[in-house]
């Protein structure tokens, strides 16, 4: 079954993975996109079987994904925000993993402020965990639904061209999407100013650009990044009205892109900051909605395979 | 001052000096409009055409004007001390054509406004040409960065605090890589703030008068810290007014390595050192301070072995009320468009450097380190901003008689050779004496 293609028992990171695992859930996913376009939306693959949001970074739209995805396989979905009231009341993350340990969770979906504090739990827990995100780090999911959005659009990764545009630096959803893109084979550009670039990007096997226009030219897809606002006030860019200038995705610089080129964005988005509102509302080139569709689809295919793999383990040590 | 404005001028029997193409030959020019139509060695081969305006130049020197890059204007703000008017009037007097302001005025030039407004202005006075540097931070506050990129757009040249050093490593990290984003410039004033709080240069001269001291070391620790920051970044650095031998050395190090790194100096820091201060002379209190007869010395070196790329007047105008004042509360600066070229030609005179090699740190070097293409340089179909000078005639420095609002000069009463005869900026005739 699927646990032949994907054994590892987390999902920590892409980086690490090989092709035939990203095809094996890919194709996982895509049954799971007509199932959720269908009237019934549920299975019960996974009933009986305890997923735990852990939260330590707020979010709406990867968590409510994730909890979705769960109970449309049947499982029991448990959503745990952690606060900074609960850090500053002095619980470890080991603490925490201890806690969820006594609770028998099946899969421990993650997110966390810091880089590889996701992998740090994951040695201390006996369920499985996904990586929700952490730090500047490593987003998976995301980087799986992106890729399915586009091959499910252009039929293929391999020899496409991909420019990931704005702020790389801080930008797990960058990393991820650039190891994976690599690893099938896709052509991986980076646009940014050289102040949200990390120093050696181009050693992540991209292409490098500073000026946006020489960047998009005659890619096949354009993959917009979420800046924060408080990098905005003259740490790393000097202005919003700088940034959407020079960075900002608008027509005319979508113009030098292929003329069917699509434009990705993983949320939530600033208009008017990294790209131009029209666009952004533009069913003809932007698959933004798409990708919060391809989003509940992986995210089934990861906990199943997750859940899949460790019965196996379970079994193996019965 | 006559402004006889034919649209051709034939200069004949002129000593051709074009550092860009080493050319220092006896030769022609001939203008036409605003540009030079033509150019070339040996005898004017057209006889005397109508309508050409012909002037024989009897040997004196027919250079390109000279590029000033680093000049403080005062306006807006300021208009007491200087304007736009007086210091364009001073620099096509001394043969300055192309000046490169400093952001410091009131407001700062740290806005697209601020830009256009001075390049407005300067257009509309129609004196010597006038570029801009945008501030690196807002504000000049060494925190947050400018919006370079649009104010690079808008026609500033280069970004710097101005006299005022970016003294944050990070944010001097992130100014450097931010503005290699558009290609662009930092120019540092490179002295460690936090150490460069005195009136003079620290030794024994300080300990005398009484006032407090700016160590030499201000200076090659500021250096050091930047060249770091160009290996890690990439990004393109200036050092202004280098005034200590181990600055000049620092420099001529990662000049070595291959960084992208430049600086020039000014005048007082190769004719003047720090006796000039003599009896508390305000006049003589400089940022950064006139240092040792060893730092000079070394400055002179850093200029002969190309360490140095430029020379720039550091014009600072003062008001009397502003120099007048106990040396510690006196306010620092000199000006110096007026005596840019005699004290720079110093360097051949006394220094025996060769004119074209002095010229080139006046015109083509700061040119193209700051990317202006038709400016420093003798080109067919390019502006004809020219100076005719006299490179041997001495004088004597008399700072009332200058055309500078503020009347500051550090080398008032100096005996100098090279006398500037003639102006010339987009062909017109802006500046002439016998």
């Amino acid at each position: 079954m699927s646990d032949m293609s994907f054994q590892h028992r987390h999902l920590l990171g892409i980086q690490g993975l090989g092709p035939t695992e990203i095809s094996f859930l890919l194709d996982l996913s895509d049954g799971y996109v007509e199932q959720n376009r269908s009237a019934d939306k549920k299975k019960s693959s996974l009933r009986g079987r305890t997923v735990i949001n852990l939260f330590f970074e707020s979010s709406t739209r990867t968590r409510t994904s994730f909890e979705l995805a769960g109970k449309r396989l049947g499982a029991d979905v448990i959503n745990m925000q952690v606060s900074a009231s609960s850090v500053s009341k002095g619980e470890t993350l080991i603490d925490t993993a201890m806690t969820l340990n006594a609770m028998h969770a099946d899969v421990l979906v993650v997110r966390h402020p810091d880089s590889g504090a996701v992998e740090l739990l994951s040695k201390k827990v006996n369920c499985a965990v996904i990586n929700g995100g952490d730090g500047s780090h490593e987003h998976p999911t995301q980087a799986l639904l992106d890729a399915l959005t586009i091959r499910r659009r252009k039929g293929r990764l391999a020899g496409l061209t991909v420019a990931i545009c704005g702020d790389v630096l801080h930008s797990r959803v960058a990393r991820s999407n650039i190891h994976l893109l690599n690893i099938m084979g896709a052509q991986v550009r980076v646009v940014a100013p050289r102040t949200l670039l990390p120093s050696q990007a181009a050693r992540l096997g991209v292409e490098v650009f500073h000026d946006m226009r020489a960047g998009l030219k005659d890619c096949d897809i354009v993959m917009m990044l979420r800046i924060q606002n408080e990098r905005m006030r003259g740490n790393f860019i000097p202005s919003i009205r700088e940034y959407f200038h020079f960075f900002g995705l608008d027509y005319e610089k979508l113009a030098m892109a292929k003329p069917d080129a699509l434009i990705m964005h993983p949320g939530p988005m600033n208009r008017g900051v990294e790209i131009d509102s029209d666009l952004a509302d533009d069913y003809e080139r932007s698959v933004i909605r798409e990708q919060v569709e391809m989003g509940v689809a992986v995210r089934m295919a990861c906990l199943e395979v997750m859940v899949d793999n460790l019965a196996r383990d379970r079994d193996a040590h019965a | 001052m006559p402004m006889r404005n034919p649209s051709r001028v034939a200069f004949v029997n002129a000593r051709l000096i074009d550092p860009a193409t080493n050319l220092d030959a006896r030769g022609w020019l001939l203008t036409e409009n605003e540009t030079i139509a033509d150019f070339a060695p040996g005898d004017f081969p057209h006889g005397a055409p109508e309508g050409v305006e012909m002037v024989d130049c009897d040997g004196r020197a027919l250079a390109p004007g000279l590029v000033d890059m680093r000049v403080q204007l005062r306006e807006p703000g300021e208009e007491h001390k200087e304007t736009l008017k007086t210091a364009g009037e001073a620099a096509v007097a001394g043969g300055v054509t192309t000046m490169v302001c400093l952001p410091n005025t009131d407001p700062i030039i740290d806005d697209v406004a601020a830009v256009e407004f001075v390049a407005r202005r300067a257009r509309k006075i129609g004196l010597a040409k006038v570029y801009p540097y945008a501030a690196a931070t807002k504000r000049l506050e060494g925190k947050e960065l400018s919006e370079m990129g649009m104010l690079a757009e808008a026609g500033a040249l280069a970004f710097t605090d101005g006299t005022r050093a970016i003294g944050n490593a990070l944010v001097m990290r992130r100014a450097l890589s931010y503005a290699a984003t558009f290609g662009a410039l930092i120019v540092q004033h490179p002295e460690e703030p936090s150490l460069a709080e005195g009136d003079m240069n620290e030794g024994e001269m300080a300990t005398r008068l009484g006032l407090s001291g700016i160590p030499a070391a201000v200076e090659v620790m500021m250096l050091e810290r930047d060249l770091r920051l160009v290996e890690l970044t990439g990004g393109r650095y200036h050092a202004a007014h280098v005034a200590t031998a181990e600055g000049v050395e620092a420099i001529r190090r990662a000049k070595q390595k291959g960084l992208s790194v430049t600086c020039d100096t000014a005048p007082p820091y190769f004719a003047l050192n720090e006796l000039a201060v003599g009896e508390y002379r305000t006049f003589a209190k400089l940022s950064p301070p006139l240092r040792t007869e060893h730092d000079r010395r070394a400055v002179v070196e850093g200029l002969a072995d190309g360490t140095i790329d430029a020379i720039a007047s550091d014009h600072a105008p003062q008001d009397a009320d502003s120099k007048r004042l106990p040396f510690a509360q006196a306010a620092a600066g000199g000006i110096g468009l007026e005596t840019l070229l005699p004290v720079a030609l110093e360097l051949v005179h006394s220094r025996g450097l060769p004119l074209l090699d002095v010229m080139r740190k006046l015109t083509s070097g700061p040119a193209d380190l700051l990317g202006l293409a038709d400016a420093g340089r003798l080109k067919k179909g390019g502006p004809a901003d020219l100076v005719l000078f006299d490179p041997d005639r001495p004088w004597k420095v008399v700072a009332d008689s200058f055309r500078s609002k503020s009347k500051n000069s550090p080398f008032d009463g100096r005996p100098v050779q090279g006398w500037i005869l003639r102006t010339l900026i987009d062909g017109r005739t802006v500046f002439s004496r016998p």
